[in-house]
């Protein structure tokens, strides 16, 4: 009845009626699937049973398994609270906020920073930024693709995918080993057309955990000068992976040690904790800051019909933390005791499952790093792990060590090593 | 397994390297050429000359924006007479930024409460999207009440309309959006980006400095059925001049009689009249008809949270299972754009709104802020009046509403006004009034009878 109604009106014909209100524009729209990630916490706090374990979102968790505002962020929040007003920024942001990013990714005394070579914008977190990219590789390379690894963090396919540049991928994780495809990876590089467009994670791979090794990274630096491919690097996780943000930023200072116009997303969602507030940087690093100057202009008129500005709230907080020496190491203290915690679970977890005879390897999580341990179970085992267990983590069997506490990794090592024991 | 050692020196990058056309050669000492070469694996200058060229070589500058590259080059003015009348930013008598105390209050609650900073939902802050469906409908309409309306938290008024803009796009492949003629700068450039084609429908009338109804009302009917019509809910950017309630009757009458869909975008609700429920009435007079409509809101004005981003698209549906599936396509298209938005203006809102005594207290600021936008209005009216004695007149000024007013000065005569006079303002001949103080109205008065009169 009501899609009869929606057909005549296509076709023209005007038929008056109180009846026609009742149907709908909207019949032909349907229910969306969940977020395969953010489903998760939503299935974990509609779940009344006092054993649950949420090892689903990558979002920091303390050892009471608590959100954790850093105190630097409490400390800026005083500061700025009530003081500032709130007028726009401009399109691309804030400078000083974007300044302080880029010393971040790039090094303190970079030259690229020194020449103004850096093309950057504050976006919306790493989604924000990765999705300007995006939208920017599609209209000034038109007819460029993507490459991605398998697997990434599922939005990666939906940014570029609405974005409307075409996707290839590349081998990057290996099942077998629960590490590294080297061998894979580097034919695909090499057998890519010349120019192509790669999207690298650079450091903490999300969600394997599986990162190249420094020399591993100098030889995919090497093969992608020999093809003049371009590199994207979305780094989601500097500071979160080793502890210390110079030794996560290697591969990117590998690559423009070698020569490489890179291009960066950063986020400081996970490392700042700024989760809610959407704060991050886009990079495109040009030959020379005319080009710079031009290339941020296009970045800022893609901004400006997506949202105008970015949000202020976030960026006052990472400008005062970064730009005051005192807070800035605290920071830096912060960022190296939540890397740790997670590196202390890790370590948990592995010697839980060996102490409970587990017939498989657990090595791969303690060799992985960063939030994530790609677990190497089915999605039939995490159901299991779900319905039985009342544990919660995404069906590639990611497992987000930022949710493993002292006080459920016994549980949890538990119910792992139940649903795996069989093989 | 392992690959073996790359064997740098055989290499033949020349050969391989197929990048652009402009090739840079670095030459000065200590660039990034010479870098290149002293680093240790590769000696060729050849590839350091090709690795130099980027890929974006042919990217242009983009033009500055025409609404924020005015305050850019009022920024850049030394004169001490000059005068801000660009960007539509709120600002005290002495022409000063204003951060509403209510504001103050919320952010120093929230501050002691010591609230997480996890992610929102997709869809935002529920608390948020509860209280500003309510701002908009009124709490105890009936599309609220049976859970008619999708409500999703939006990167304020341009946010929220990027997200409708795309579910149209997606859902409604090949519609159109009448925009009215003229209408803020940005709505073409989002309509552009999501891809949905538009045209205008006759709104401003010069000849009146007024509505062009019946051009209006005629534009609406020809256009083809189905079509998205954008409307602004009260105080029309750029013009001021918003359709009176018994106008709105018939633009609803005329939208219903062709099958389109109402899209209203609310920028200044309570900042209009001062009133948050009589600046609602265009939208709540569509709703209890029962027409399936879409709302933009946006809080940087009536709450001054400008640069908090904050804001919301909703649809109302004729059913809840609608607006269900609705909301949750809302979702999918945020998803790959910022994933979640941001928190820190959503909780001021819900806040202010959900606590009875700051709610008050919001009311009584926005109604100083409308009064004062009033009394320039008043005085200004007043100056040109007393000042101009060409018997034009001016009473356009106090018809229309808003922050906005639309001079009727065209290009070369509001250049004038820069020039000559260094008050800024858009070239389409609009002024914000939120940038005039009553200490000011004299003078602008004097630059306005002057360009009009005197230029071209």
């Amino acid at each position: 009845m009501a899609s009869r109604a929606i057909l005549q009106r296509r076709k023209g014909i005007s038929v008056i009626s109180s009846a026609r209100w009742m149907s709908s524009w909207w019949s032909n729209v349907e229910p969306a699937s969940k977020d395969p990630i953010l489903g998760v916490t939503e299935a974990f706090l509609a779940d009344p049973s006092p054993n649950k374990v949420n090892v689903g979102v990558g979002a920091y968790r303390d050892d009471n398994g608590k959100p954790q505002v850093l105190e630097c962020v409490r400390e800026a929040e005083r500061r700025i609270a009530g003081n500032m007003n709130m007028e726009y920024l401009p399109m691309g942001g804030s400078v000083k906020m974007v300044e302080e990013t880029l010393k971040l990714a790039y090094g303190e005394n970079s030259d690229y920073l020194k020449d103004k070579r850096i093309a950057a914008v504050q976006a919306l977190s790493g989604t924000g930024a990765c999705r300007l990219f995006a939208d920017f590789q599609k209209r000034f390379k038109p007819e460029s693709q993507i490459y991605i690894p398998v697997p990434t963090w599922a939005n990666h396919h939906n940014i570029w995918r609405d974005a409307q540049v075409p996707q290839r991928t590349f081998h990057y994780y290996l099942p077998e080993t629960r590490g590294l495809d080297f061998a894979s990876l580097m034919d695909d590089i090499k057998n890519a057309p010349n120019g192509s467009f790669f999207l690298l994670h650079a450091c903490a791979h999300n969600p394997t955990g599986v990162d190249p090794s420094e020399e591993q990274w100098r030889e995919i630096s090497h093969q992608f000068k020999v093809k003049g491919h371009f590199a994207f690097f979305d780094m989601a996780y500097q500071g979160f992976a080793s502890g210390d943000p110079e030794r996560d930023a290697k591969a990117i200072r590998i690559f423009l040690e070698d020569g490489h116009l890179i291009g960066c997303a950063q986020s400081y969602a996970k490392n700042m904790g700024l989760y809610g507030q959407r704060m991050g940087c886009l990079s495109v690093v040009c030959e020379d800051e005319k080009q710079a100057v031009a290339v941020k202009s296009q970045l800022q008129q893609l901004a400006r019909p997506m949202y105008s500005n970015p949000p202020v709230h976030g960026a006052l907080i990472v400008s005062t933390i970064l730009g005051d020496p005192e807070l800035k190491n605290l920071w830096l203290k912060e960022v190296k005791m939540m890397a740790d915690r997670i590196i202390g679970m890790r370590t948990a977890l592995r010697e839980n499952l060996e102490k409970l005879g587990s017939p498989l390897s657990w090595e791969h999580i303690t060799n992985q790093i960063g939030m994530f341990c790609y677990s190497g179970m089915t999605p039939e085992q995490v159901d299991r792990l779900t319905n039985e267990f009342h544990i919660y983590m995404t069906r590639n069997g990611r497992i987000s060590m930022a949710g493993v506490t002292t006080g459920n990794v016994g549980y949890l090592a538990n119910a792992i090593h139940e649903v795996t024991k069989s093989g | 397994m392992a690959s073996s050692m790359l064997s740098l020196a055989s290499t033949s990058p020349s050969s391989s390297l197929s990048l652009s056309d402009n090739w840079k050669v670095k030459t000065k000492i200590g660039g990034f050429g010479n870098a290149f070469v002293k680093t240790k694996s590769f000696g060729r200058t050849t590839m350091a000359v090709a690795l130099n060229v980027s890929r974006f070589e042919g990217i242009t500058m983009a033009p500055p924006d025409p609404i924020l590259g005015v305050s850019e080059a009022f920024r850049a003015d030394t004169n001490d007479l000059k005068l801000n009348l660009g960007v539509g930013a709120y600002r005290t008598e002495e022409l000063q930024p204003y951060v509403l105390n209510v504001v103050k209050k919320a952010e120093n609650l929230m501050l002691e409460r010591g609230e997480n900073k996890e992610y929102l939902p997709i869809e935002g802050l529920a608390a948020f999207n509860n209280v500003t469906a309510q701002l908009l409908f009124g709490a105890d309409n009936p599309v609220i009440q049976q859970g008619k309306v999708a409500t999703v938290q939006g990167l304020s008024g341009t946010g929220s309309l990027r997200l409708a803009a795309a579910l149209i796009e997606r859902y409604f492949p090949g519609a159109k959006v009448l925009i009215s003629s003229p209408t803020w700068g940005n709505h073409k450039n989002i309509f552009n980006d999501a891809r949905v084609p538009w045209s205008e429908y006759r709104y401003y009338d010069p000849k009146t400095v007024g509505l062009d109804f019946n051009g209006m009302i005629d534009d609406i009917k020809a256009a083809p059925e189905g079509s998205f019509i954008l409307l602004h809910g009260c105080a029309h950017n750029p013009t001021g001049i918003d359709p009176t309630l018994e106008q709105w009757e018939k633009i609803a009458d005329v939208i219903q009689e062709k099958n389109h869909i109402p899209f209203f975008d609310v920028a200044y609700q309570g900042f209009a009249s001062g009133s948050l429920d009589e600046d609602a009435a265009s939208v709540r007079l569509f709703a209890a008809r029962g027409m399936e409509l879409l709302v933009a809101q946006s809080y940087s004005k009536n709450l001054g949270l400008y640069a908090e981003r904050i804001g919301a698209i909703n649809v109302v549906c004729s059913s809840s299972d609608a607006a269900a599936r609705v909301k949750s396509q809302l979702k999918r298209i945020a998803r790959p754009m910022y994933s979640n938005p941001p928190v820190h203006g959503a909780r001021i809102v819900a806040n202010i709104v959900g606590d009875p005594a700051l709610f008050k207290e919001w009311k009584d600021e926005m109604e100083l802020m409308a009064g004062r936008i009033k009394g320039v209005r008043q005085k200004l009216f007043n100056s040109l009046s007393a000042k101009d004695k060409s018997g034009k007149d001016w009473s356009f000024i106090l018809k229309q509403i808003g922050m906005f007013s639309f001079t009727g000065l065209n290009k070369s005569q509001s250049d004038n006004m820069t020039n000559k006079w260094h008050v800024y303002m858009t070239k389409d001949g609009r002024i914000s009034l939120a940038g005039l103080s009553l200490a000011k109205c004299e003078y602008l008065a004097d630059a306005i009878i002057d360009s009009y009169h005197n230029v071209s």
